[in-house]
């Protein structure tokens, strides 16, 4: 957290200006930053997307291969999200390994995706309990400027909604690739991740980094097309009311009714 | 689960699992704390405040908390790695984050608080079991703090919520709802979810969830009193 005089200065003007309802960048509380998605941004990858919510910029790649299952869930697919934070993206990241930031943002932007099934992973085996596709969502953090939780989300989603999936044949009982044939992935649900934060009274969606550096605590709510509430992420130094936590879904299903429809656009 | 509402393990939806917690198990910890949540058998033990090392990490302004969330080999069915797993790394941090909000840590500047949790078996439900055991060390330890904290789960088995989430339901249930509050002040500050929930059983869920957390906090307070306030108490 910056600790200049005019850090200070901005914290309390976010709060003050809170009170009367307002936002230092002029945003209503519900309201989210500019988002641009633009897909098949790298050819090489089965499916990509580079998203933009304001100044936080995430681009996510989708690689597709065959592996063995998971010893338990022989008759799944593997679906594995990661994300990182480049150290280009943000002056106080160091390379090295994961720190529990990290790996918290990759577990919750997983989470998202697992929970709400948006992929139907039965349809990914290719011989029961020996063989299956994997999908591979690797986000990378290449602007940081706030709620990457949601950055990564929507760049994961739109990158799984662009990618095509190699067809594989088992030979031997061993996966060949089949040239030249591939599929749409097998959507069932559109997953959106919606993140708030407590500062003071307010809730206000889709915090800058300026608003997480004076938050009391954050959320990250994960809903489905039909309207269901399917993960959910509680984080930060202080807590929440009960009321603020049903509020907080209520807004997690309105705001993301609008990003979903984004999302179906690339579909 | 049965149509009248009896579980796997023979409970009722609305019971907990069998809870007894002991205080003041470790004699070099500074408070620590045995939990038995089920066939969860936790302990918690707390260092501090104390000097910070590495010193880099001190705070001029405010004490800091650390949290280990620390599962032993042999706590599992399958042998687990000892190496601390990304799910044990981020419970410790959501751990940490549901205890900090009790406590009073700019009265500590440029001290740290240690929590170390080892779950010496797990049977679901852990992170709330540990919770519970950690916040009943940190009071055992002294520290001064704005409440006690409680967790417990809910979940969505068989299209029924329930309490208290087990291992088995987990595994084959629809949601899991781990959930932490600070009884007196009723303010949540641990809450996560994995599982399709309709936005009215969600509510019916935290509601459910903060209800068994109301009856953790009275066999915290318990435990407490037995070893401070009842005869043999030093």
């Amino acid at each position: 957290m910056g600790s200049t005089i005019l850090d200070q200065l901005r914290r309390d003007k976010i709060t003050d200006l809170l009170k009367q309802g307002k936002r230092l960048d002029g945003r209503a509380l519900d309201e989210q930053r500019p988002l641009t998605i633009e897909t098949g941004v790298i050819p090489k990858a089965n499916g990509s997307a580079r998203v933009k919510l304001g100044n936080t910029e995430v681009i996510t790649g989708v690689k597709v291969q065959p592996d063995k299952p998971f010893p338990d869930l022989g008759d799944k697919g593997i679906l594995i999200c990661t994300a990182e934070i480049l150290p280009l993206a943000d002056p106080n990241v160091e390379p090295g390994p994961p720190t529990e930031d990290v790996i918290e943002l990759a577990r919750v932007v997983d989470r998202g995706i697992r929970e709400t099934e948006m992929i139907d992973l039965h349809q990914l085996v290719l011989l029961e309990n020996k063989s299956v596709v994997g999908i591979f969502i690797d986000s990378s953090v290449i602007d940081s400027a706030g709620n990457l939780f949601d950055a990564c989300s929507y760049a994961s989603v739109a990158a799984v909604l662009s990618s095509t999936i190699p067809k594989y044949e088992i030979k031997d009982e061993a996966p060949v690739l089949v040239e030249g044939v591939t599929s749409k992935p097998p959507i069932k649900t559109l997953p959106v991740s919606v993140t708030m934060a407590r500062i003071g009274d307010n809730i206000v969606v889709d915090p800058s980094r300026e608003e997480e550096e004076c938050m009391d605590a954050r959320i990250t709510i994960t809903t489905n097309s039909e309207g269901n509430i399917c993960a959910l992420q509680k984080g930060g130094n202080d807590g929440f009311s009960v009321d603020q936590l049903i509020k907080c879904s209520e807004m997690a299903l309105s705001v993301g009714t609008k990003i979903r429809k984004r999302f179906e656009q690339l579909m | 689960m049965t149509e009248d509402g009896i579980r796997c393990d023979g409970r009722r939806v609305d019971q907990l699992r069998n809870i007894s917690i002991k205080v003041g198990v470790l004699k070099n910890a500074d408070g620590s704390a045995y939990i038995e949540f089920g066939k969860n058998k936790i302990l918690a033990g707390v260092f501090g405040p104390r000097d910070v090392h590495p010193k880099h990490m001190a705070n001029q302004d405010t004490g800091i908390l650390r949290c280990r969330y620390h599962m032993s080999p042999f706590s599992v069915t399958e042998r687990k790695n000892p190496a601390p797993s990304r799910r044990e790394i981020e419970i410790s941090k959501v751990l940490k984050e549901a205890l900090e909000p009790a406590l009073i840590l700019k009265d500590f500047p440029r001290t740290v608080i240690d929590v170390f949790v080892e779950v010496l078996q797990a049977d679901g439900g852990s992170r709330c079991a540990a919770l519970d055991a950690a916040a009943v060390a940190l009071a055992d330890a002294g520290i001064p703090m704005r409440d006690l904290v409680s967790a417990c789960a809910a979940g969505k088995v068989a299209d029924r919520i329930v309490l208290d989430v087990n291992n088995e339901e987990d595994q084959e249930g629809q949601a899991d709802m781990p959930v932490a509050i600070m009884p007196s002040i009723g303010k949540v500050t641990l809450m996560q979810l994995d599982g399709i929930l309709t936005p009215e059983e969600y509510k019916t869920c935290l509601q459910t969830a903060i209800g068994g957390c109301r009856t953790v906090y009275e066999i915290q307070r318990k435990a407490l009193v037995e070893k401070y306030f009842e005869s043999g108490a030093q």
